[in-house]
């Protein structure tokens, strides 16, 4: 009972926070926003007793992805532009709206098919989830089953996981990496300009 | 960012913390929650709080980008290379069972050896991220 209530608490919040995000122009208020998005998940996850999940979703979604974005905001600017200034009455409204009712439409008629939340009898436990529930400890020797799969039985995908992980971080460096001195950014802006 | 006295007690106080908290998501990993990924992102999180309370500067200072450029690839390696030595002993790639006497062993240093690789490349590459986005505002 007390699980319903916290999940519909949560949830409602994660819809208002949405819609807030939507309508709201001050970017610097969005990505805070994006951050408070990011713990309810964690929230849910928790509800969920994924504690795995929602360590990462609070960990990179509510702390360093909005770092991240705070520090591209005082590269960029705070506030969105407006983009119908030039021509505001070619906005209509209709067509993508009965987009978005039809998508959402398919998508609801979707969760139909969907076993309910535990299912035991759902394909995603009855696969390989049970051999791992029954033999990780014995063959492993590591209590928490979540590791065990994540480092042992599925230790190529982790591989390749932080294969991937590393790759983006070499490219943010080959992008913007390194530093360039202030007296030389100055003088190319100027360049620039003066070409224009 | 101009010098905050209470932002500076606070931030001197939970610095520590953090990274303990880190260091026990890593090697508490195999019993409770966490692992690799998460204490990664916790450690780089306690540094980034210092660049963000003290400056980028002082930051740099703990962990120039030349050391974490090899800290971001020394925890890919040493994933990879618990794969090659387990090849060598005799076993298939990753397949911890050979590393220890009993399979238990074997599967418990495997395991431990590679989420320390995992968690020194996302601490790594977080800062990476961290300090090449900071950087750009600071030009």
């Amino acid at each position: 009972m007390i699980d319903i209530i916290i999940n519909i608490t949560l949830l409602a919040f994660l819809a208002i926070t949405s819609v807030a995000i939507v309508r709201m122009t001050n970017l610097f208020a969005i990505v805070m926003l994006f951050g408070i998005f990011s713990l309810l998940s964690a929230g849910l996850f928790v509800v969920m007793d994924a504690p795995d999940v929602a360590f990462t979703e609070a960990a990179v979604g509510a702390g360093i992805s909005t770092v991240l974005m705070l520090a591209t905001l005082a590269l960029t600017r705070n506030r969105q532009k407006n983009p119908y200034k030039e021509a505001p009455h070619a906005h209509r409204p209709w067509l993508p709206l009965f987009v978005v009712g039809i998508t959402g439409a398919v998508l609801v008629y979707g969760t139909w098919d969907i076993p309910r939340f535990g299912d035991p009898n759902s394909p995603a436990q009855t696969h390989v989830a049970r051999y791992y529930l029954e033999n990780a400890l014995p063959e492993t020797g590591v209590p928490n089953v979540v590791t065990a799969v994540l480092a042992s039985y599925r230790g190529f995908d982790t591989l390749g996981e932080v294969a991937v992980v590393f790759t983006a971080g070499v490219a943010v460096l080959l992008l913007i990496g390194g530093r360039r001195p202030k007296q030389t950014l100055k003088q190319k802006d100027e360049g620039e300009q003066d070409e224009t | 960012m101009k010098p905050n006295l209470i932002l500076h007690v606070v931030a001197k106080f939970l610095i520590p913390l953090i990274i303990i908290f880190a260091l026990y998501v890593q090697f508490h990993g195999d019993f409770g929650p966490g692992g690799g990924f998460q204490a990664g992102v916790i450690f780089s999180a306690a540094l980034i709080l210092y660049a963000l309370v003290f400056g980028l500067d002082a930051a740099e200072k703990i962990i120039p980008s030349h050391i974490l450029r090899i800290l971001a690839s020394l925890g890919l390696v040493i994933y990879a290379g618990v794969g090659v030595v387990t090849l060598l002993l005799g076993g298939n790639y990753l397949d911890y069972t050979v590393l220890g006497s009993t399979q238990i062993a074997g599967q418990h240093l495997g395991i431990l050896l590679v989420e320390l690789g995992v968690g020194i490349t996302v601490a790594a590459v977080m800062l990476i991220i961290f300090f090449s986005f900071a950087g750009r505002g600071r030009v």
